[in-house]
């Protein structure tokens, strides 16, 4: 009966779609100036992914294995659609900074991965925790991300002032977002060496 | 001999589309053009007197889609010869938009020979030149705008298959950016079923690389076989759906879409190929086991990115 907290801590840190899989890296890098526009993203992502999950999971019977790639791209199209006409609705103005990646929701590859291996094969209830695991696991990574480089870049943290000062404003730049993904993949690695007693090989990249 | 048809045919090209620049609106307004970023050029067919010249509400100035808002203009200045007006203002002008100067009773030897309007704009190449560089450079797909890094970190492995993937990558993304630009000006917007272009521009991006696909096994099986797995990854590349949404975004003609399709095409192929150069002396080096791999390349990529911004101020035409 502990399967679907088990789901969702899956997506949280084990098989984290940022750190872990190495997957949809784009706006990992792309919209984590600061935690407001990772938290944004990120919940349209948990939307995004939960409900194209759980549509699959429904018409698993219907869609035709040779065609189902189409099939999900559509589905996924679908629901992006619908968050890009309800966010900037909620949010104008952080809308209008992470509209860009709102749209490209639509390739991100971890959505159409966890389609493929779980919510193709698996009944509805499982395949909605596994789409909230995951979409939750890549909430996590982006706020983290935001966190440590709006704090080091800017010295805030969702807006308010902590530091006072800005110890390293690189972090805000296109290059620091690769700088600190690179640092927390390997302390992800560090800590799975210092449990396991072996170096993980990391995702294919994809 | 090679070479020289290509120089020939460069030229005529360039000749095509100055050609198509600006067109003349009366017969003694000629023609008008950018000087610096906060002057225009003015050239008369018949001199002009220089009181008239000198008189700044002679002219008004403003940019095509709203002649309400007018440029207030400093200064006016005529040459030696009497046909050409330079004309200079307070703000920096958009180059990249196109300008009106009305110019009313023009006087020539004491005599007035009426009113006329000049066209002021960049002439198409130096526009589509611009929009090349800044993609391919100065907004680097990649390191600037970071889409694509899934194939980016995934095929940079190794020199070979990078060249390879950023020739396919930069055809489909040129073909795709031409046909999502048709479909989405001519179809989509007349029928007023804009919010359906995300569906619509994946599904022809999907469309042309399977075409492509298809299309080359049978042609060229040679390259086929070389490009193979890479034409089927194009798909999931952000680029190749951001450049149509961009390109919809700011209501790009098609020359305007083709280049941008170009410059991030060929922006993402040098940026393959740099950093699969770089990975490939990885190999060799000694990495802390921590870092072998993924976040190593990570690290290499904000080195690039930060080499990058230098190309921030460069400023193109």
């Amino acid at each position: 009966m502990s399967r679907y907290p088990d789901l969702i801590w899956r997506g949280l840190i084990p098989e984290n779609p940022i750190f872990r899989l190495a997957l949809s890296m784009c706006p990992a890098v792309a919209v984590t100036v600061n935690v407001q526009n990772g938290v944004m993203l990120g919940l349209a992502v948990v939307f995004v992914q939960v409900m194209s999950s759980c549509t699959v999971a429904i018409f698993r019977g219907f869609i035709h294995p040779r065609i189902r790639i189409p099939a999900y791209v559509l589905i996924i199209a679908l629901w992006v659609s619908v968050v890009d006409m309800v966010l900037p609705v909620i949010n104008p103005a952080i809308y209008e900074q992470v509209k860009l990646f709102v749209k490209l929701i639509v390739v991100f590859a971890i959505i159409i991965s966890r389609l493929e291996l779980f919510a193709s094969k698996e009944p509805l209830i499982p395949s909605f925790f596994d789409g909230l695991g995951m979409g939750l696991g890549f909430l996590l990574g982006l706020c983290l991300i935001g966190a440590i480089r709006e704090l080091s870049g800017t010295g805030q943290l969702l807006g308010f002032d902590i530091l006072g000062f800005k110890p390293l404003l690189v972090m805000i730049l296109p290059a620091g977002g690769f700088f600190v993904i690179g640092f927390i993949m390997a302390a992800f690695n560090y800590i799975e060496y210092k449990l396991t007693g072996k170096i993980p090989t990391s995702g294919g990249g994809h | 001999m090679k070479t020289f048809r290509l120089i020939t045919i460069a030229f005529m090209a360039a000749g095509l589309l100055c050609l198509g620049a600006s067109p003349i609106l009366a017969d003694f307004t000629k023609d008008g053009s950018f000087k610096k970023d906060k002057q225009i050029e003015l050239d008369f067919g018949i001199p002009v007197d220089e009181s008239w010249a000198r008189e700044l509400s002679n002219y008004s100035v403003y940019e095509k889609p709203d002649p309400d808002i007018r440029t207030p203009v400093e200064a006016a200045q005529l040459d030696p010869q009497r046909l050409r007006v330079t004309l200079t203002f307070k703000e920096a002008l958009n180059q990249a938009a196109q300008y009106v100067v009305e110019v009313k009773d023009v006087t020539s030897g004491g005599k007035p020979i009426g009113s006329g309007r000049f066209l002021v704009k960049k002439s198409r190449a130096s526009v589509m030149m611009g929009i090349i560089l800044g993609a391919m450079l100065i907004n680097n797909f990649v390191f600037t705008k970071y889409l694509g890094l899934c194939i980016f970190f995934g095929v940079s492995q190794k020199r070979e298959t990078a060249i390879g993937m950023g020739i396919t990558f930069t055809i489909v993304m040129v073909l795709s950016a031409f046909f999502c630009w048709a479909l989405y000006q001519h179809v989509l917007t007349t029928l007023r079923l804009d919010f359906l272009k995300i569906i619509v521009f994946i599904g022809t991006t999907a469309i042309f690389v399977q075409a492509v696909d298809t299309v080359l096994r049978k042609v060229n099986p040679y390259l086929f076989k070389r490009l193979g797995v890479y034409l089927v990854l194009i798909v999931t590349n952000c680029i190749i759906l951001a450049v149509p949404l961009i390109n919809a975004d700011s209501g790009y003609n098609a020359a305007e879409s083709v280049s941008e399709g170009i410059g991030a095409g060929v922006g993402f192929a040098i940026a393959l190929f740099l950093m699969a150069c770089v990975r490939e002396r990885l190999e060799v080096c000694r990495v802390p086991p921590t870092f072998a791999g993924l976040p190593i390349a990570f690290i290499v990529a904000g080195l690039f990115a930060l080499a990058f911004l230098g190309f921030s101020g460069l400023v193109v035409f």
